[in-house]
């Protein structure tokens, strides 16, 4: 019973993130400047759908959310671009860059077809999905495979504050129900 | 000087410091990477906090019975002075994993 739900959860993993892992297999590993492509390019997809639910949410636990996503995404891209200006390294376009820009702008477009209750829950809804697969990927192929050690830092401070987040939505999303 | 004197000025020394209470201190508190440190502190009442927020985010130190609710802009100081006494339990309002103590003495 453990292993099938185990296996149903890595499944539903699996499916909620097969953009960030088909760009960057392990045999194929992001370099830096594609790290902080894919890192600052998530970072602008959650801003943006906070943009659009300060717009349309009703709720105001949900308006609140999308007001925090939007403080802390800002504040770690900020840090990320003053990172790469340090560095010198110009943030490198991908294909799982561009496969996450894609996918964001779909449901962006799904999103704004839905009001009220409804665009509330499946805007949250999608933030729990969406910093899950965030997270995973950080942990386990953008944190492991960065090799700047800031970039390795700004990362899992991004990770530490991003299953914050999670978390958050988690709750949201119960209270919603 | 005659010994009178100096038991009188010993004596204004002393009534004086019964007037004028201990000199109020000032704390810091420090917020780094989404942790409160120190997650326990005892303070009094009188005495101000310095909250330091080292983070690139806005955090806050909101009192879990409402005694305090401080802003901190990212990579700001913000002093609060404390004026109420307890065991007051703290968090931060957009990071909730950030929680600590205060122990307020009268």
């Amino acid at each position: 019973m453990f292993v099938r739900w185990s296996a149903a959860t890595a499944a539903a993993i699996l499916l909620s993130s097969p953009l960030l892992l088909q760009g960057a297999s392990a045999a194929d590993k992001p370099t830096d400047p594609q790290i902080a492509h894919i890192a600052y390019t998530a970072g602008v997809i959650d801003i943006n759908a906070a943009k659009q639910a300060q717009k349309k949410a009703k709720n105001k636990d949900v308006k609140a959310f999308a007001e925090d996503m939007l403080r802390d995404h800002e504040a770690v891209n900020k840090q990320a671009l003053a990172l790469v200006k340090k560095l010198n390294v110009t943030p490198e376009d991908n294909d799982t860059s561009k496969a996450l820009s894609k996918q964001a702008s779909d449901k962006l477009a799904e999103l704004d077809k839905l009001d009220g209750a409804a665009f509330d829950k499946a805007y949250v809804a999608n933030e729990v999905a969406y910093h899950k697969a965030v997270n995973g990927a950080l942990e386990t192929q953008l944190i492991p495979s960065a090799g700047n050690a800031e970039l390795k830092s700004l990362l899992q401070t991004g990770l530490k504050i991003f299953q914050g987040h999670q978390q958050h939505a988690e709750h949201v999303a119960a209270e919603l129900k | 000087m005659k010994p009178g004197r100096l038991a009188s000025i010993a004596l204004a020394v002393t009534l004086l410091s019964l007037v004028v209470p201990a000199r109020a201190a000032t704390i810091e508190i420090t917020m780094e990477n989404l942790v409160i440190s120190p997650a326990e502190m005892s303070a009094k009442v009188g005495d101000t906090i310095e909250w330091i927020n080292k983070d690139v985010f806005a955090h806050t130190a909101t009192a879990k019975n409402g005694d305090f609710d401080v802003t901190l802009p990212p990579t700001k100081s913000v002093t609060s002075v404390l004026k109420k006494a307890g065991t007051i339990g703290y968090y931060c309002r957009y990071h909730p994993n950030m929680k600590a103590t205060l122990k307020v003495e009268p």
